[in-house]
């Protein structure tokens, strides 16, 4: 059930977009947000729509894996479509109720804002999804790199994101084990009130904590045994280099902007 | 009467994503009441996947499991029944243990049976007492014992629930020869106490060779060999062949069969001694 989680999951593969260096999956990934939130019409938003589907497409991801990490945010979709339905000022009134007035550009609105939503999490999956938790930290150092200047520990915030993406599946399997292991001792998750359930947690997150104490101190020992120094002066075993693959992709991003902006100055 | 039965099992993990794996492959076979099984196979072979398959923890992508002649997915009810009626005991138990003293962790499974407190207490104070812990160490926080005292006390925790059988992972994996013994010892008494019965995954083949009365090899996700120990050993070659190992005992003696001396092929340390003598009272040593 726990293995449902698809946050961060990386889907091996060799398209495309798996192949394009995670420095330049990280650049479009930005670019595509501001090319989402400069859209405004009906056109830019089919090119932008356009331009994301054509990406999945290439990536070779399967469907079903997008629409299931869409799933838990739902609620959030839901929500705002509602609000914007009816909170939005309009002159094409098409019916109301209770006092509430739903217009015609209440409705455009609310379906731009769930639409931008579902884009913008879908493109962010799909970097997650043909880039490994590795790669992607590297191109974040690389990109960060600049701010290194400042004496910003950029090295050491991207070692702490790759330890904590490293072990999500760890302490995902790990928290398997330990529900598995208290369902064979009979403890029940499923049924009860509230307070019951939240009771039922404790079994699990005890041992899950001490083991994620007892993972991080066995870490720690062995990092230091080896007298890690992260940063100054250490060399990369995989250097980052951009191929053909990621000025096209460039060259593609900007165009997307570009055609966006176009489309937003006339306002079509 | 066959207390388990296994017909057809197979499993699928994660099916329909690239992580697709077939972890079981039609396995069948059957564990009568008081039976003592051991369990081999190399890593990855699918035994951890049976095992929590018993108890209804993982439900068979196909082919069924019978407790009692029952299909224990027949009801929701059932399914929970079967697990204080199959205890199992995973592997590394110990860091499962979350309670803020010894008694209260052993206590968790009686108290979820809905048994009475009395009942709870006698359970508790005689899986203690069974696997060799103190009146004291019970009132204890189990982080404060020793690796394999906290061992002692996840056996305990699932002993104390009173199953017809003790399903047990790999339970003497990382402990020093002293407590292998002792866990191995805490486990015979509690078959013979109960009259229960044991299945029990190991990788040494020692151990399982003394105890057990029947063993089951898995290799690649299927069950190769289902026989007694004598059985099983005598393929000393396939189950090299598998990366499986045989017990010292037996590849002595093969080896001194391979040197010209007909030995019978023996598995335990007794039977090679008995062997031994026999020949030498036969003035042949």
């Amino acid at each position: 059930m726990l293995k449902d989680i698809t946050l961060g999951q990386f889907f091996p593969g060799n398209s495309f977009v798996h192949r394009l260096d995670p420095r330049t999956k990280l650049v479009m990934v930005v670019a595509y947000i501001v090319a989402l939130f400069m859209a405004g019409n009906w056109l830019s938003y089919l090119v932008a729509f356009g331009f994301l589907a054509y990406s999945i497409i290439i990536s070779r991801i399967p469907l079903k894996a997008i629409t299931r990490g869409l799933r838990p945010l739902m609620i959030i979709m839901i929500f705002t479509g509602v609000l914007n339905i009816f909170f939005t000022d309009g002159t094409h009134v098409i019916f109301s109720v209770f006092g509430l007035t739903v217009t015609l550009e209440g409705l455009e609105r609310a379906f731009f804002m769930v639409t931008r939503i579902m884009m913008l999490v879908t493109a962010t999956f799909l970097m997650t999804y043909t880039t490994s938790p590795i790669a992607l930290t590297d191109g974040l150092e690389a990109l960060l790199g600049p701010l290194k200047k400042l004496h910003m520990p950029v090295h050491e915030l991207s070692m702490m994101m790759c330890i904590a993406l490293r072990f999500i599946p760890t302490l995902i399997e790990e928290t398997d084990k330990i529900i598995s292991a208290q369902k064979a001792r009979g403890a029940d998750f499923e049924t009860g009130n509230l307070m019951n359930r939240v009771k039922a947690m404790v079994p699990i997150l005890v041992p899950l904590f001490i083991s994620a104490f007892r993972r991080a101190d066995e870490l720690a020992v062995a990092m230091e045994c080896r007298c890690y120094q992260g940063g100054e002066g250490r060399t990369k075993m995989k250097l980052l280099r951009y191929h053909r693959g990621d000025f096209l992709a460039f060259s593609a991003g900007a165009l997307l902007i570009a055609a966006v902006a176009i489309l937003r100055s006339f306002g079509l | 009467m066959a207390i388990l039965e296994i017909a057809e099992l197979t499993h699928v993990y994660s099916a329909g994503t690239p992580f697709e794996h077939l972890a079981l492959d039609h396995v069948s076979f059957s564990v009568e009441k008081g039976e003592f099984i051991g369990v081999i196979g190399h890593t990855g072979s699918g035994k951890s996947t049976l095992m929590q398959h018993l108890n209804g923890l993982l439900k068979p992508t196909s082919g069924k499991v019978l407790l009692g002649g029952r299909d224990i997915w027949s009801d929701k009810a059932f399914t929970r029944q079967a697990r204080f009626r199959v205890g199992l005991v995973f592997q590394y138990p110990e860091y499962q243990l979350f309670e803020e003293t010894v008694y209260r962790d052993i206590a968790f499974g009686p108290k979820n049976m809905g048994l009475t407190p009395e009942e709870i207490d006698r359970r508790v104070r005689e899986a203690a007492a069974l696997v060799g812990l103190s009146e004291e160490q019970l009132t204890m926080s189990p982080f404060d014992l020793s690796g394999g005292q906290k061992r002692r006390v996840a056996i305990a925790g699932v002993i104390a629930m009173e199953p017809e059988v003790l399903i047990l992972d790999e339970p003497t994996a990382g402990l020093d020869p002293a407590g292998r013994e002792g866990i191995l010892g805490n486990i015979d008494q509690f078959r013979r106490k109960k009259h229960a019965t044991v299945m029990m995954v190991s990788h040494s083949m020692n151990d399982v060779a003394k105890m057990a009365d029947r063993l089951l090899v898995m290799s690649g996700a299927k069950l190769v060999m289902n026989g007694t120990p004598n059985e099983v050993f005598q393929q000393a070659k396939e189950l090299l062949e598998m990366g499986l190992d045989i017990p010292e005992v037996t590849r002595i003696f093969l080896r001194l069969r391979e040197m010209g001396l007909p030995v019978e092929p023996v598995y335990t340390v007794e039977q090679a001694q008995a062997s031994l003598v026999r020949r030498k009272g036969e003035g042949h040593a």
